[in-house]
């Protein structure tokens, strides 16, 4: 049977060996693999200037980007694609909550300045082309809407 | 049960419960937003609401663990705790930053990043905080007549806890990368060494309730911790698939975490059998109860329904979706609610010296609570199942799909009516015992 100095051996061990790999491996993702799947060098200070936006805002905590965030408000990750960046500026500039009158759940009605807006457009260009694995997947079908 | 200091410990656990009733006010605030009706949307918007709830439910977990480890480190060590002061100053500066966080987010002043929201400036206080926790229960353990496992692994899990805070306070350009380490802090907690703190818990409750042998319960402790890193460490994969990080977390996160269950089974497993060896005269039924139920639950809201959606090829299309809420709700009740509401159950009769305990109200706070949390899990499930398929698979806007579900957040809000009855028996049961005594804690021993 075992007995308990082999069991905490077991721990010790097996807490040396994953947290080894581990760091490895996130070393690996950070230096050798990040800058080419996200496209670092276009990581410009608007787009900086964007993520500052994004977190000061914390627009996380309604919507989701890379999948990350709340589940009340659309995913963001391809925004752009999906909306165009025109119809983007206009939510973000909005003066009064974006969607009262056609959803009826509201946004937060933050009127950024036009130069807010275009770091924010920024930052979703960037998010847009990092490379995700596949997510955000295509759906299987394509449906109409009849009433 | 000898140590007069011990009684700290009812300050933690009183911060801890009224933190809870908070955390449930805004989780109305959101159930009801979700169903359409967010009158409070000028005051209270929905991000304001989230960021709330949940860094409540972290403050006030994290106020049980260290209520926690107040009560139980003198008991192991034998030892009275070193400084009862630093411990009121450590509980009333930690309630000032969160009091001070929860306001700061009214106001629009947080840091946007799922679970670590709490604005910079506070985040230095915090880690003075936790320091300053850390130090007395170090020094307790220390000049202590001996140390136990059990009082090892929860203090390996504190300290553990505090230094993989600190990844998740780096600034990067890169939403990747800070998405990366963000998961360090997250991931590397509740899959990692919180359970170290629910298993050094439930150990303590274990040898008191059963009156198993000691050396035996901490093998077992061992090997549960042991199977916690060996999984849960690579399992972080899992948070990586879908980020912009490289391709080979797909597999290594989807092995290592569909092996994660096994640490929550080994704890259910370990649990029940001890229970079943044991002598079955304590007269505390109900800290029984929530503790057998804290290990059962943890595996089925943890185990069970956390690898339900952790394969990169279910979590391509449930990623992001209310699957996840699902699966946090139910994670977080039945692994860390549940079991510092055992040791609150467990403590306050030896605190105050009134023996209340089995009686009408904390079986129906057990049971209600319960009841009502299952409820609430089946109506996330349902709402993010069906979301699933028409958004992610049908290809439904995702506004559309919104409407379609909200009935299922009208299910959801009776389920929490349900939940919150329960706890609110909890709570007045609590009241009940009064304030802790040093006549108590004498007489105990
Ligand atoms: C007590 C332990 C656990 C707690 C408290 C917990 C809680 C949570 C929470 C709150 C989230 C949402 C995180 C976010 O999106 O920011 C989450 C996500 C997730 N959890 Fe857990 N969890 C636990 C254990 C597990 C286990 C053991 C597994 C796997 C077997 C698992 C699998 C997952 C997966 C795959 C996700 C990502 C969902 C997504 O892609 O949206 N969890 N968990
Ligand atoms: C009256 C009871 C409760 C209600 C109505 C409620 C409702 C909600 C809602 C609507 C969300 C937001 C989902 C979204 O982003 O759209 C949420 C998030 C969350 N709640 Fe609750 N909640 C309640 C109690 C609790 C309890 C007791 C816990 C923990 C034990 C908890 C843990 C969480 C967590 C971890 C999240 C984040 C989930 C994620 O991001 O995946 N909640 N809750
Ligand atoms: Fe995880």
């Amino acid at each position: 049977m075992l007995t308990k100095s082999q069991a905490k051996i077991f721990f010790l061990a097996g807490t040396i060996i994953f947290s080894v790999l581990f760091l490895g491996l996130s070393y690996d993702t950070h230096v050798n693999k990040h800058d080419d799947q996200t496209n670092a060098d276009k990581i410009t200070p608007e787009v900086v200037a964007g993520k500052h936006l994004w977190e000061a805002n914390n627009c996380m905590g309604c919507h989701t980007i890379f999948g990350e965030g709340a589940y009340y408000a659309p995913e963001l990750t391809k925004v752009i694609e999906r909306r165009g960046a025109p119809y983007v500026k206009g939510v973000l500039m909005s003066p009064t909550p974006w969607g009262e009158h056609t959803s009826g759940r509201k946004m937060v009605a933050y009127g950024f300045s036009e130069e807010e807006a275009n770091n924010l457009i920024s930052y979703f260009e960037w998010i847009g082309k990092v490379d995700l694995n596949g997510f955000p997947a295509k759906p299987k079908y394509e449906i109409k809407k009849t009433k | 049960m000898k140590y007069t200091t011990q009684k700290v410990a009812y300050w933690f656990f009183l911060s801890a419960l009224g933190l809870l009733a908070l955390q449930i006010v805004y989780g109305f605030i959101m159930g009801f937003a979700h169903m359409g009706m967010d009158g409070l949307h000028d005051f209270i918007p929905f991000n304001t609401a989230r960021a709330v709830h949940t860094n409540l439910l972290v403050c006030w977990l994290l106020l049980g663990f260290m209520g926690s480890a107040y009560y139980i480190i003198p008991e192991e060590s034998q030892n009275e705790l070193y400084s009862p002061k630093l411990a009121y100053i450590q509980l009333i500066s930690f309630l000032a930053v969160g009091v001070t966080a929860v306001i700061a987010y009214h106001f629009n002043w947080w840091e946007g990043r799922k679970f670590l929201e709490i604005p910079r400036p506070l985040d230095y206080l915090v880690v003075v905080n936790v320091l300053a926790f850390l130090f007395n229960i170090l020094m307790t353990l220390f000049k202590g007549k001996r140390q136990t496992t059990t009082a090892l692994v929860l203090t390996m899990g504190l300290l553990f806890s505090a230094l993989l805070y600190l990844p998740g306070m780096i600034w990067f350009d890169s939403q990747t990368l800070d998405s990366f380490y963000r998961w360090y802090v997250v991931h590397l907690w509740v899959e990692g060494v919180w359970e170290l703190i629910m298993g050094g818990i439930l150990a303590f409750l274990l040898i008191k309730i059963t009156g198993v042998d000691r050396e035996v319960i901490e093998k077992w402790l061992y090997v549960i911790v042991g199977l916690t890193f060996l999984s849960g460490i690579l399992g972080t994969g899992h948070h990586f698939y879908y980020i912009g990080a490289p391709s080979y977390w797909l597999w290594i996160g989807g092995i290592f975490s569909a092996l994660e269950p096994l640490a929550f089974l080994a704890m259910a497993l370990f649990a029940l059998n001890m229970y079943r060896k044991g002598e079955k005269k304590h007269p505390n039924k109900t800290a029984l109860n929530w503790t057998l139920g804290a290990a059962i639950t943890s595996f089925v809201g943890a185990g069970l329904l956390g690898a339900a959606h952790t394969l990169p090829n279910v979590n391509l299309y449930t990623h992001g979706t209310l699957v996840t809420a699902m699966h946090g709700h139910m994670a977080f009740w039945g692994a860390y609610a549940m079991i510092v509401l055992a040791i609150i159950a467990y403590a306050m009769p030896n605190l105050t010296g009134r023996k209340l305990f089995n009686n009408g109200i904390s079986q129906y706070a057990f049971w209600l609570s319960n009841i009502g949390m299952i409820g609430m899990t089946v109506a996330f499930g349902v709402a993010g199942v069906a979301q699933v398929y028409l958004e992610r698979i049908l290809g439904v806007d995702f506004m559309e799909t919104q409407k379609e579900i909200e009935p299922h957040f009208l299910v959801l809000v009776l389920c929490a009516s349900g939940f919150t009855t329960g706890v609110t028996l909890y709570i007045i049961n609590f009241f009940k015992f009064g304030k802790p005594t040093n006549e108590a804690l004498v007489a105990a021993s």
